[in-house]
């Protein structure tokens, strides 16, 4: 833990949404109680004024950032969270919650729904970016929050970005999306749908209900391992794999697994399957496939209402979600007469550039950030 | 207050009122739309292709727009801006006159820098040598140049002429210094006010 670490940090849970007062659903339903797990770093002034939300990607969670107790790892964005980082914790107050479906703290498919006294399941509605992000609307409220100083996200994270500045434009000054788009096109849904059916084809899955038996597990690793390829890109694979064999002087010429490649995926879908529940990757794929920002009309009239200044930032090698789809949201914000910065960083490392590629993105968020605190604080 | 030795933003700078919207095309470093912002209170932005200038732009603390000048201009509604400034890319630009009346459409006012091709040093170099000039100021050889456009001042004045372009104002400098006499043979890069209804 280096001394620019935000330190030791503990999840903390908000309780809202209690009967009557049960969320509204996109989808007609209404869900509640509803927990949301988050975590904090830095200290919120006496203005308020200093706050930032962070959102995180598909299987990502509310700690961001710092270690938690006796932890090997820290938080998921730790390189751009904390004293003299891009998110500079001497400076902002940084916020970061689980969303609404995930299974690491937040309410879930897979936590208990006091009705029945069981795990919710496939009994759980589908929620919406919309509704995520109303949920921790509530939770900005109850920490006094009126306007935060910027939002920001990769991947999902983005989506959740661009969402809550369209539904509360006048709560935030300023928007940083990373890797993202303002809706999922037929690729991305076509994906999570591979995915989906090698969890759903998986006979454990047991139409959702596995919770105390035995866990889709062969189904969720082979979803992960479709997940990964398309966070990686055709380069960065080549050039951490190549054709390397594993632990064989030539190939085997038959089932067994010769190359590096195949370990690595297989390792990274078994390990996911120990921290992820395989209904809530079902729910989330989902929520994301769902997104249009523009469903009511066309995307430059989406942001009419929206004031905050923006960031936008893409990747040269993101294949999933490619650059040209953060410049048709650049375009229009300009449109709008929105005062937008964009680029696309030349990487090598694909999607999970936004992960990965910390360097360059600390000096253009700290940058863009500075500027608005000039502004604002 | 900081000040800039480059002639060229000066001149640029006593063009724009303060107060103005400005964009500037091919704004590389930002030197130029920092000045603006400090001096002339403009509210600007910047277009730039080179991924390395828009993290200088950024820690100026600019709003700049990683792109190229051709597809830039497409987003903005007409006369968004008081003022276009194409100042040290013209002659990297293809198709030139198209962007030039973009540039018209997008804002009030456009100011551009004109690399003065017909120099007097480079027309000794043509008619002397019978080689394509290689100037201090136009260093690159034919072979390997990022210019793709070749005109000289009056060149771009009977351009104007041609596409109904109003020339407001013009100056024409040569190092450090005004050129009234003769520009066309003694400048090196001629800066144009233009507008067009």
């Amino acid at each position: 833990m280096g001394k620019n670490s935000v330190g030791i940090v503990k999840t903390q849970y908000f309780e809202c949404c209690e009967s009557p007062q049960e969320l509204k659903l996109k989808g007609g339903q209404r869900l509640g109680p509803i927990t949301v797990a988050y975590e904090t770093y830095g200290n919120l002034n006496n203005q308020k004024s200093n706050a930032i939300l962070i959102f995180h990607a598909l299987s990502g969670d509310a700690h961001a950032a710092g270690w938690h107790e006796e932890a090997k790892n820290p938080g998921w964005w730790d390189g751009m969270i904390g004293p003299g980082k891009a998110f500079d914790t001497n400076k902002y107050f940084v916020i970061c919650a689980n969303v609404l479906g995930s299974c690491k703290g937040s309410t879930g498919p897979a936590s208990i729904n006091p009705k029945t006294g069981k795990p919710y399941g496939l009994s759980f509605p589908v929620v919406t970016i919309e509704d995520m992000v109303e949920v921790q609307k509530l939770l900005i409220d109850h920490l006094g929050i009126k306007k935060l100083l910027s939002t920001a996200g990769g991947s999902m994270g983005g989506l959740l970005a661009l969402k809550w500045s369209v539904l509360y434009p006048e709560t935030t000054a300023s928007v940083i999306t990373i890797a993202t788009n303002h809706r999922h096109t037929a690729q991305q849904i076509a994906l999570h749908e591979v995915c989906r059916q090698a969890i759903m084809s998986d006979p454990d899955w047991q139409g959702g209900d596995y919770y105390g038996k035995s866990i889709p597990a062969r189904g969720l690793a082979l979803s992960r391992m479709i997940g990964h390829i398309t966070y990686m890109s055709e380069k960065s694979m080549d050039d951490k794999f190549g054709r390397k064999l594993i632990g064989k002087e030539k190939v085997g010429y038959d089932f067994t697994q010769d190359f590096e490649v195949e370990n690595y995926l297989k390792y990274r879908g078994d390990s996911f399957v120990q921290r992820f529940d395989a209904n809530s990757y079902l729910y989330l794929t989902k929520t994301l496939d769902y997104f249009d920002l523009a469903e009511e009309g066309a995307l430059v009239s989406t942001f009419r209402n929206v004031t905050a200044n923006f960031l936008v930032i893409s990747f040269s090698s993101d294949w999933l979600y490619p650059s040209y789809q953060s410049t048709e949201l650049v375009r229009a914000l300009k449109a709008n007469d929105i005062d937008v910065s964009n680029i696309e960083i030349n990487t090598n490392y694909g999607h999970d550039s936004f992960l990965v590629e910390i360097e360059g993105q600390s000096k253009l968020i700290s940058h863009f950030l500075t500027r608005l605190e000039k502004k604002h604080l | 207050m900081s000040h800039s030795d480059r002639l060229d933003y000066q001149i640029i700078l006593d063009f724009i009122e303060p107060n103005s919207r400005v964009l500037d095309l091919g704004c590389g470093d930002g030197e130029l739309l920092a000045l603006l912002i400090e001096q002339k209170k403009c509210h600007g932005t910047g277009i730039e292709i080179d991924e390395k200038a828009i993290y200088r732009c950024m820690a100026k603390g600019l709003t700049v727009s990683h792109g190229d000048i051709n597809s830039g201009l497409a987003d903005y509604s007409n006369k968004r801006f008081d003022y276009v400034i194409l100042n040290e890319s013209l002659q990297q630009i293809l198709n030139l006159q198209k962007v030039i009346l973009e540039a018209l459409r997008v804002g009030k006012k456009v100011i551009v820098g004109v690399p003065n091709f017909c120099h007097w040093r480079g027309r000794l170099q043509v008619l002397f040598n019978g080689q394509v000039p290689v100037t201090k100021k136009l260093p690159f050889e034919w072979y390997n140049t990022p210019n793709v456009r070749f005109f000289s001042i009056k060149d771009f004045q009977n351009f104007c002429l041609m596409n109904k372009i109003k020339v407001l104002d013009h100056k024409a400098l040569a190092d450090d210094n005004l050129v009234s006499f003769f520009p066309n043979l003694f400048a090196h890069i001629g800066i144009f006010l233009l507008s067009k209804d």
